[in-house]
């Protein structure tokens, strides 16, 4: 399976409506052939970061660990209070950190102030400055910088024609839509030339289709300037749409960090499972190098649990489904499972079932056992309806145990 | 709007179900038509009524000024006294009026800036800083307005004694002090509606991450967005100091409202008129700040 393979399946399991796999395709692809000379920017390395907001006994960043390549693109992605938007404003310096080291280009930013750090930030709320014109928004980091008028303002046309608004130029904040402000405010930053890109959330207040359009277009201009990019978000739609590697984050730290697709298949920690895309939560048992779920062998991840009473996470494309009658022969093992949704998603189906006979029928608290299987619409067998008898049973694809 | 009667009761074009009160069909024709009459007729009332209560005692004023109330003669010599500087004509020394009217816009002119070195950083500070300290600060802000003038001056007595006395001198102008104090509620005000219209927070973290210093993110960012605020708060002060009487008059101070009590003792009509001037020169100050900040608006959404 090639890596554009693998991620647009990723994005398309992941529930997404098909919208991230055409482009993420193009974008992962491209950032492989990315060269060395193209990467403008440094390196981050974020070491053992400690933040306590005042007033809270929460920890928002709990040992914070990360490193970013040069000319990498990284999403923290993670639900709200994370800790995602606290981590990149410490590295922007607009927060005071309790304890740890922040290095960018192998240089110890830990103390310096926001204004001397070359990094510049995109913000979720419209930031541009509403005295100035859209050109002059973007001139006013050069002119901070003591670039002279002309330079100041060849540069800044420049980085509005790689936002698609040079024609917007003498226009103000009020008059501008909200994709347009955000793509100033991205102009603006870059004009700078930073050595770390911050994008806090910046798609966040924008309707559905002005986000996915300007994502990839974040996506194409960070891949063209090659400016390291640290992208925090809590749309994990978003996060597999532009990231080079995703690092998931729960209580002040990063779960895992890794390219999409490994985050997908390979997930770390069951938060990490479960964060992205859907997955089921089968009994079994593991070996922690061998499992069994609903009487099949399947290989289980690196760090799963071992006993015989264990929970196995299996993603629905990762189950059979087959009907009940064909497998009369005893051949096939499984749980009998009833059908109760169809969802038909195009080239993909979902059925959501509920295990029907069996020890599994009651669950922990005597619930029932719901399941999800999603298989290619060509190999839903014929006749299947609500109500039907089908045997489900795991594809031997490595599982987490937890 | 067409109202069509079906066997779903009242609907309109598009088929959706309309109350009565929608279709305007609670009450017959001719009725709804008295009642918008009479309503138009209360407003007018209302209006009227209260322009009068505006307009009498000025328009009084304005008679007062140019006709002789004992005499009954109709004459221009106040006004013709203001414009020309001399009162002699009308037995009236007008030295301490223009000495007044001197006194109180150099106060104007020393408040406002006194006040805008105070309260703008400070506010701007506190608004990023700390929400509460910016709720102690509405607090403080608002007591002198319900403190009572003439209890002020009780507290600020011993204080202007020995300031006179020890550290600066008589010179009205100190009242500048005082007068920060008392327009703080209404520069507070102006400048925190300005504040709340703009992401203060936001946009000083933007052109800090730029790169930009503090000093420069409040010349170049901050204060260029207050600017309408800046302008009204320093326009009430003006207003509000022009017209203060009680702490300069208690205080011993001259100053125009004062200059104008004394003259008003010797020649009132000439009072009168220069009190009339002080007006139209708050309401000009008033109205050039609504042209001003619609300026300031029109030429962004143009």
């Amino acid at each position: 399976m090639t890596l554009a393979d693998t991620k647009a399946a990723v994005a398309a399991a992941a529930d997404t409506t098909g919208t991230a796999s055409a482009n993420g395709t193009v974008t992962a692809a491209a950032s492989a052939v990315l060269k060395e000379s193209e990467v403008r920017g440094g390196g981050i390395q974020m070491r053992n970061v400690d933040k306590i907001y005042p007033g809270s006994s929460k920890k928002a960043l709990n040992d914070f660990n990360l490193d970013v390549k040069p000319g990498e693109m990284v999403v923290l992605l993670g639900g709200s209070g994370c800790g995602k938007s606290t981590a990149l404003r410490s590295l922007a310096g607009l927060e005071d950190i309790q304890s740890g080291r922040i290095l960018v280009g192998g240089q110890d930013v830990t103390g310096v102030p926001v204004n001397k750090r070359n990094m510049a930030m995109v913000f979720q709320a419209y930031s541009l400055f509403p005295h100035m014109t859209a050109l002059q928004n973007v001139e006013f980091g050069l002119e901070v910088h003591g670039v002279g008028k002309e330079e100041r303002r060849r540069v800044a046309m420049g980085k509005l024609e790689l936002v698609g608004l040079a024609d917007q130029a003498g226009k103000y904040t009020q008059q501008m839509s909200g994709g347009q402000q955000q793509r100033v405010a991205l102009a603006r930053a870059l004009a700078v030339d930073p050595r770390v890109l911050l994008l806090d959330e910046p798609l966040s207040a924008l309707d559905a289709k002005v986000r996915v359009q300007l994502r990839d277009e974040i996506r194409r201009i960070q891949l063209d300037t090659g400016t390291t990019t640290i992208f925090v978000t809590h749309d994990q739609e978003e996060a597999l749409a532009v990231a080079d590697r995703i690092g998931v984050m729960n209580g002040g730290r990063i779960e895992q960090i890794d390219a999409p697709q490994t985050l997908y298949q390979r997930p770390a920690t069951e938060y990490v499972a479960t964060f992205i895309g859907l997955t089921n939560r089968l009994p079994g048992s593991s070996d922690g190098r061998e499992g069994v779920v609903f009487g099949r062998r399947l290989p289980v991840l690196p760090n799963s649990a071992k006993g015989s009473d264990v929970t196995v996470l299996v993603r629905p494309e990762n189950l059979t489904l087959a009907a009940a009658g064909d497998a009369a022969d005893g051949s096939a093992v499984g749980e009998h499972a009833r059908v109760e949704v169809i969802h038909f998603l195009g080239a993909l189906v979902r059925v959501d079932t509920v295990i029907s006979s069996g020890k599994w029928q009651r669950w922990n608290n005597g619930e029932q056992l719901k399941v999800t299987v999603q298989l290619p619409a060509n190999e839903l067998p014929a006749g299947l309806a609500v109500g039907s008898d089908v045997i489900i049973a795991p594809r031997p694809v490595a599982a987490l145990a937890v | 709007m067409a109202v069509n009667i079906d066997e779903q009761g009242l609907t309109n074009e598009q088929g959706e179900q309309l109350t009565p009160l929608q279709a305007g069909l609670d009450r017959p024709p001719q009725l709804r038509a008295a009642r918008v009459r009479q309503q138009s007729i209360i407003k007018t009332v209302v209006l009227v009524a209260t322009l009068l209560f505006l307009f009498i005692p000025l328009a009084s004023m304005l008679l007062f000024t140019v006709r002789h109330p004992l005499s009954g003669r109709w004459s221009l010599a106040a006004w013709q006294a203001i414009f020309t500087g001399n009162g002699e004509s009308l037995g009236a020394d007008l030295t301490v009026l223009w000495q007044g009217l001197g006194t109180s816009l150099a106060l104007c002119v020393v408040t406002v800036v006194i006040m805008l070195l105070l309260m703008v950083p400070t506010m701007v500070i506190v608004h990023i800083r700390s929400k509460r300290l910016e709720r102690a600060i509405e607090w403080v802000a608002t007591l002198p307005l319900t403190i009572p003038a003439i209890v002020l001056v009780v507290g600020l007595g011993p204080i202007y004694r020995w300031l006179s006395a020890d550290v600066l001198s008589t010179n009205p102008i100190w009242l500048c002090f005082a007068y920060v104090i008392l327009v703080m509620p209404f520069s507070f005000r102006a400048l925190a509606v300005g504040l709340n219209s703009i992401d203060v927070k936001t946009l000083c973290e933007a052109s800090r991450s730029l790169g930009a210093s503090w000093p420069r993110v409040f010349f170049r960012v901050i204060i260029p967005n207050l600017w309408q605020a800046i302008l009204s708060a320093s326009f009430i002060s003006i207003a509000v100091v022009l017209g203060e009487y009680t702490v300069a008059s208690l205080l011993g101070r001259m100053n125009l409202q004062v200059a104008l009590f004394q003259l008003g003792q010797s020649n009132s009509q000439i009072s009168t008129a220069m009190s009339l001037l002080a007006l139209l020169f708050g309401v000009i100050l008033l109205v050039a700040l609504d042209l001003i900040s619609d300026r300031i608006r029109n030429r962004k959404d143009k």
